[in-house]
Parts: C-alpha cells; structure tokens; sequence
C-alpha cells in the first residue's frame, strides 16, 4: 500500500547534435516500501535515465518524481542533498573515491553528514565489518577486485543509512560468482536493514534471483510490470517474452512446425507431464528448449517444445496441457524473434 | 676560460637566491590567482558540477587574452600596474609582479583541465550521497586530481623559471639577469654558463622532487 517511489509520466528528452531524443516516454510506476524492484531492459531502453530521475542525477523533462511523499522537482538545492542522503546509490564501475582508503571512502557520506574524522572513521569500521571486508580498511580501490570495490559501494551507501538503494548495473562488470555473491548481499541489506532496492539490469538472471516485482522497459516506454513470477510464467507483450526467452534465439532455424511454448511453477514441476502425453499420443514432442530457475524460492520451468505436424494431434496435446495448468501459448519464430526482425 | 673571483661567484650566489625568491613568490601567487581561477573554469564548464555561461566564457575569453600577450611585452605593459604595486618597475618585487600576471592563467589552466580528468562517476556518486559543490570541489575534485596538480605544478615552476630569466632583460633580478647583462650584454661566458647551469639543474631538482612526490601521493596503481 506504501508506495516509497512513485512516478508520474515522466518524460526524459536529451538535445544532441543529431536533435532531440527521447529517452523517457509517459513512464509511470510505483514502488512499495521494502520492495526488491527491478528495471529491465536492453542497453539503450532508457532505464539508466530513469533510475537516474530518482534521485535526480538526471532532471526529468516533465513528469513527476516522488520519493518518501516528497515531489523531488520541487526541492531547493539543499532540500534535495539531504533527501538524496536517504536514496543510495551503487554504480556499474562502482566510483569510488580512488585516493581515499578504502575505510575512507565509507567515511566519505558521514563525513557530509557533518561527523568529524575520528567517528567518522569509527562508524565507517561497522559498515566495512557489515559487509565482510574489515581486513580491507588502509587498502586502496585499485588494491581490491571488482566485487570487493562494489561490496566497499555498499558499505559506503550504508553508512548514509539510505531508505532506498538505487542500483545501476551494479553486477554487470562482475563475473556470474561475484555477481551472485552481491546479489545475496543486497537481498540480505533488503531484510536487515529494510531499505527498499531498485536494480537496473538487462540480464534477466539478476532479476529472476532477487527481484520481488519487475518492470519491462523498451525505447523508452514502460511496456509490461508486475510480479516477477507472473512475468516468468506468462509475459503478455511480446518485448517481456523476448527477454524471458533470451538465449533461445539459436534454435529458432528449427520451428517450421508448430511450437508450444509451456510453463509450469510450484508442483507441476514435478509431474511427468510431458512422458505422459508424449506415451499417451505416441508421438514424439521435439524439445527446443528448456529452462527451470528458482524465482523467489519457487520452481518455475519453461520449455519451447515443437509439436507434430498432425494439427489434430498437436491440438489434442495443447487441450491436454491447458488442462495440467501448463499456460501453453503458440508461438512462431516472428513473436520470439521481435526484436531481430521487427524492430521498429 | 678564466676563473671566477670571489666576488663574482658571490654575484651568481646572490643570483640563485633571488631566483629562488622571485620564483617561488611568483608561483606562490600565480596558484592564489590561478587555483581559484581553474576551479571556477572547471566547475562553471558546461559539464561541470554548476554550468554557468557567462562566467565560464568570460574568465576563458580573459584567460586567453592574458595566455597570448608574449611575456616580453606583457613585462612592458605592465609596469605602470607594477609601480602602482610595489613602487617600482625594476628589482625583485618588481620581476614577481609580471611573472604572477603570466603565470595565473597558464596555472589557471592547468588546473582545469586537471580537474576535468576527474571521473565523472565519482563525482555522480559523491553527489547521490548528498555532497553539495564544496565539498565536491574539495573532497572530491581536488582531493581525486592531486597527482595531477602536483604534476602541473612542477610544470609550472619550470615555466615560471623560464620567464623569470626573460624578466632579467628588463631590469628583473636573478640567475636570468646576470647570465642577459653579464654572458650575454657583456660577453663574459665565465659568468654566462655558471648561470645557464645552474639554471638547468635547478629545473630538474624540482622536476625530480615534483614527479616523486606525485608518484608517492597517488594511490591509483599496485
């Protein structure tokens, strides 16, 4: 019911030597308090932009931006510094102050603060501890990897006790291990502390990993939101099923025939579905492709199957998936192929 | 070549300590007008932290004004301002005058486009965590580019030696002037390249004690 973020038609255009772009368009959200958010989108969909709206780094052209019942656009220059003290923010390449220790750094906000250097220093030490990296503290930025330099982002954007955690792209410099490792870091800050967390990612694998809702963003345009398991087992647009069947594309050569594309969550994970119609029809279902991933602790399973050519036969097996609960839904190389294809 | 007398020697001593002095006067102030100056150009540029058109166009239209005039004739231009300074146009206060005027914007510069190396994401984020400009400028800006600024000030010194001998042929004090009235004007090159050399080994002590200390001071590599 809490809505800590909310955005009201926000417009976004940027004037460049080639004329005006658009980056935002009519996007509208809400985000509730202790919520794990995230912004999905290909590289140029505009979700930087609009994560950057949310504590202004960036000036939306129209539209409203409000954060704790504040409308952002209409704070003075000091008003918006101490609200910005409550919305963290971590970075792809992390920013860190390179000249600083890496204790130092995490001084850095309470330092704004108006702490003096000794407590600073002292409050700085519990956020390092915090986030595992006390025997770090007179190392330097460049002395650490990139997991640790963004762990010291965390450490540092606590330490200003944020209410929310704004994440550009904070794991796509980091190796699938270390991504993961922070990813269960910020899950972590998200029940300790109860900071409300926004990701920006375009990998699908982020958001499936901690992301409570998620929001699809395409040229600009908020085109699907919603739960996140709801848009794993059924994306309504075709840029949603896009990303949901991201690293598919390959096969796609294969489906001249009829495809099936089936999802099944919770206990369908576990029933034979598809031994039972392939015995019971006695005809042999080609799988394209298949994935199951843990969403939020829940099974959830997808598979592209390609099914015989015999329309009666293929109907009988989609009628039978319907009854199991599968979501079959027909695609064609043109729908999953959208963005390759059609592309505006 | 002769050997020099004890008096002449004494003469290229006094010369290296008024050079000194006229040279670290001039730095001095040259960085009280200059810093100033370059953190204003760097943070009222259009990608700055507080764009602001007229002042940044203004100051760089100045700054280039001052950057063209040659040092010679800025040296003549200026005597009247000198006089009005230290109430006279010849002597040591008298050469500090001209090489600060010369030496401002040229540092002015330098700490532009110092700043400007600072990467734009650290700034971003000190700003997402609240910063307002002056602590930007100092904690961040500054703090971040000091290797940078302490390269330009070795650069600077050397620059400012340079024009300080310059300043010897108008009646300026220092190692410039005597190697001008007495090598030069006078024909004695017992006294010319002493001077010369001392000159030369006086840049690079500074260029040395400037790159060591920038090296020590930036926490960037290992």
């Amino acid at each position: 019911m809490s809505n800590i973020i909310e955005i009201k038609q926000l417009h976004k255009s940027f004037v460049s030597d080639k004329g005006e772009v658009e980056a935002l368009r009519d996007v509208s959200l809400e985000i509730e308090k202790n919520d794990i958010y995230g912004i999905i989108g290909l590289s140029g969909a505009g979700k930087s932009t609009l994560v950057r709206c949310m504590n202004l780094l960036e000036r939306p052209t129209s539209g409203q931006v409000i954060v704790n019942g504040k409308e952002l656009t209409k704070l003075s220059d000091k008003q918006l510094r101490s609200e910005r003290r409550k919305i963290g923010m971590i970075f792809q390449h992390f920013n860190l102050l390179m000249q600083r220790s890496v204790l130092d750094n995490v001084a850095f906000p309470l330092e704004i603060a108006g702490k003096s250097k000794k407590e600073a220093r002292r409050k700085a030490a519990e956020y390092l501890d915090a986030v595992g990296l006390s025997e770090k503290a007179s190392a330097y930025p460049a002395q650490l990897s990139g997991g640790q330099k963004q762990r010291v982002a965390i450490a540092r954007v606590l330490a200003s006790k944020p209410e929310i955690l704004l994440c550009d792209e904070a794991t796509s410099a980091l190796d699938p291990q270390t991504t993961k490792s922070i990813l269960s870091l910020l899950k972590e800050i998200n029940e300790k502390y109860g900071i409300t967390i926004v990701v920006i990612t375009h990998e699908m694998s982020v958001i499936q990993e901690i992301c409570k809702h998620v929001a699809v963003l395409e040229h600009g345009k908020l085109v699907e939101s919603g739960p996140t398991e709801e848009l794993f087992r059924a994306p309504k647009t075709v840029e949603a099923k896009k990303l949901v069947f991201s690293g598919s594309e390959h096969i796609l050569e294969m489906t001249s025939e009829r495809v099936v594309r089936v999802s099944f969550h919770g206990v369908s994970a576990y029933e034979p579905t598809l031994g039972n119609i392939i015995l019971e029809t006695k005809t042999p279902i080609n799988i394209l492709y298949a994935n199951t991933s843990t969403v939020n602790g829940n099974a959830e399973g997808e598979m592209l199957l390609q099914l015989p050519s015999d329309n009666e036969k293929a109907d009988h097996i989609i009628k039978y998936f319907k009854e199991k609960g599968l979501n079959p839904e027909e695609v064609n190389a043109s729908v999953i192929t959208a963005g390759n294809t059609d592309d505006n | 070549m002769q050997v020099l007398s004890q008096q002449e020697i004494l003469m290229i001593i006094e010369g290296l300590r008024d050079t000194l002095i006229i040279v670290g006067f001039s730095t001095f102030f040259g960085y009280v007008l200059g810093l100033p100056l370059g953190i204003i150009l760097a943070v009222t540029d259009k990608e700055g932290i507080k764009p602001n058109l007229i002042i940044y166009k203004t100051l760089d239209l100045v700054t280039n004004i001052l950057r063209s005039f040659p040092f010679i004739i800025l040296l003549v231009v200026l005597i009247p301002v000198t006089r009005a300074i230290v109430g006279k146009s010849y002597g040591i206060g008298a050469t500090i005058v001209p090489l600060v005027f010369a030496a401002a914007p040229f540092i002015g510069r330098m700490v532009e486009s110092s700043l400007k190396e600072v990467d734009k994401g650290t700034i971003e984020a000190a700003q997402s965590l609240g910063a307002g400009n002056g602590t930007i400028i100092f904690k961040v800006l500054i703090a971040e580019a000091r290797t940078s600024l302490l390269v330009g000030a070795t650069i600077a010194f050397g620059t400012i030696l340079g024009y300080s001998a310059m300043a010897g042929a108008v009646g300026g004090g220092g190692l410039g002037s005597i190697a001008i009235r007495y090598g030069y004007n006078r024909f004695q090159p017992q006294i010319l390249w002493p001077s010369v050399i001392i000159l030369i080994l006086l840049v690079q002590l500074f260029q040395v004690i400037g790159m060591r200390l920038s090296k020590k001071l930036d926490k960037r590599k290992r």
